[in-house]
C-alpha cells in the first residue's frame, strides 16, 4: 500500500466475474501515521473503505472489460473491529450483490489471518471514462497488481 | 399481491425520507417527492430486487436528457409503475422455463 498515493491495492489473488480476493501490505511508515495517531500509528477507517473500494472497483472494471470507470456513491454500514497498524497484510474480498444500470453494488471486506478487521456494502456509478488518461492510468494500475493477468482466476476468497 | 404502484411507493418511503401518504400516482418523483439521484440509485436498487429485473435508469435518463422522452413517461409515479410491469411482463419466462 502507498496511502498517501491511493494506491491501496498491492495484489489481486484471485477473480471471476462474481467476486475479488486481493492483497495489502500497510507500510512500516507513511506521512499518514504522523498524524494518525503520533506516538499509536493506526491505518484512518476512511482509508480501509478506499480499499475495500478500490477493490470493488478492480472487480467492476474487470467486468466490464474496463469500458466503464466505477465511482463510489454510497458506503452503508460500514463496521470496523480491529484497529490495523503497519505491516499488517490485509485480505481484501469484494463480491457483486448487483449489477443494476449504470450502477453496481458490492459487499467487501477486510480480514486480517482470517479473522474479520471490516466490512461494508458499497454502492458505485459506472460511467464511461471521463478521460482517456484515466482509463490509461487504471489499466496501468491493474496491470501493476496482476488483475487479469496470469495471477487472475479461481475462487474469491472464503 | 399489492400493486406495481403501491410496492414501489412503500419502497420509496422506506428507502428515502418521503411519508408514505404524500406518494400518490400523479407524484412526480424527482419535483414533486424531492428525490434526488443518489437516493433514486437506492430506490431503483430496491426495485431490482423486489422484481427481479434491471430498471434501464441509464437509458431512461439519455432519454430525457436527449428531449425523446418527457421525463413524466419514466418519472412520474403511476408511469413508473407502468415501465415496471411492462419490464417484469417482458421477463417473465416461457412454459419450458425460458433462457
Amino acid at each position: 500500500m502507498r496511502l498517501e498515493y491511493f494506491q491501496m491495492i498491492d495484489r489481486v489473488t484471485a477473480v471471476d466475474p462474481e467476486g475479488i480476493a486481493a492483497e495489502a501490505i500497510v507500510p512500516a511508515a507513511s506521512p499518514v501515521f504522523e498524524g494518525h495517531f503520533p506516538g499509536h500509528p493506526l491505518v484512518p477507517g476512511v482509508l480501509l473503505v478506499e480499499t475495500m473500494a478500490q477493490a470493488s472497483g478492480y472487480l467492476l472494471l474487470h467486468r466490464s472489460g474496463f469500458a466503464r470507470m466505477p465511482f463510489l456513491s454510497t458506503v452503508k454500514e460500514a463496521k470496523f473491529r480491529s484497529f490495523v497498524t503497519p505491516e499488517t497484510r490485509l485480505e481484501v474480498t469484494a463480491k457483486l450483490e448487483h449489477d443494476g444500470s449504470g450502477y453496481a453494488v458490492t459487499r467487501a471486506a477486510i480480514a486480517v489471518a482470517g479473522k474479520r478487521i471490516c466490512d461494508a456494502e458499497l454502492v458505485f456509478r459506472t460511467l464511461p471514462f471521463p478521460a482517456p488518461e484515466l482509463e490509461a492510468a487504471m489499466r496501468a494500475q491493474a496491470e501493476r497488481i496482476g488483475l487479469g493477468g496470469p495471477t487472475g482466476g479461481g475462487p474469491h476468497g472464503p | 399481491m399489492a400493486s406495481a404502484l403501491d410496492r414501489i411507493a412503500d419502497i420509496i418511503a422506506e428507502t428515502s425520507d418521503v411519508p408514505r401518504e404524500k406518494i400518490t400516482p400523479d407524484s412526480h418523483v424527482i419535483n414533486d417527492l424531492g428525490i434526488d439521484s443518489l437516493d433514486f440509485l437506492d430506490i431503483v436498487f430496491a426495485i431490482d430486487k423486489a422484481f427481479g429485473i434491471k430498471v434501464p435508469v441509464e437509458a431512461w435518463t439519455q432519454e430525457v436528457n436527449a428531449g425523446t422522452a418527457p421525463a413524466e413517461q419514466y418519472f412520474v409515479m403511476k408511469n413508473l409503475a407502468t415501465r415496471i410491469e411492462e419490464l417484469v411482463a417482458a421477463k417473465v419466462p416461457g412454459p419450458s422455463g425460458g433462457a
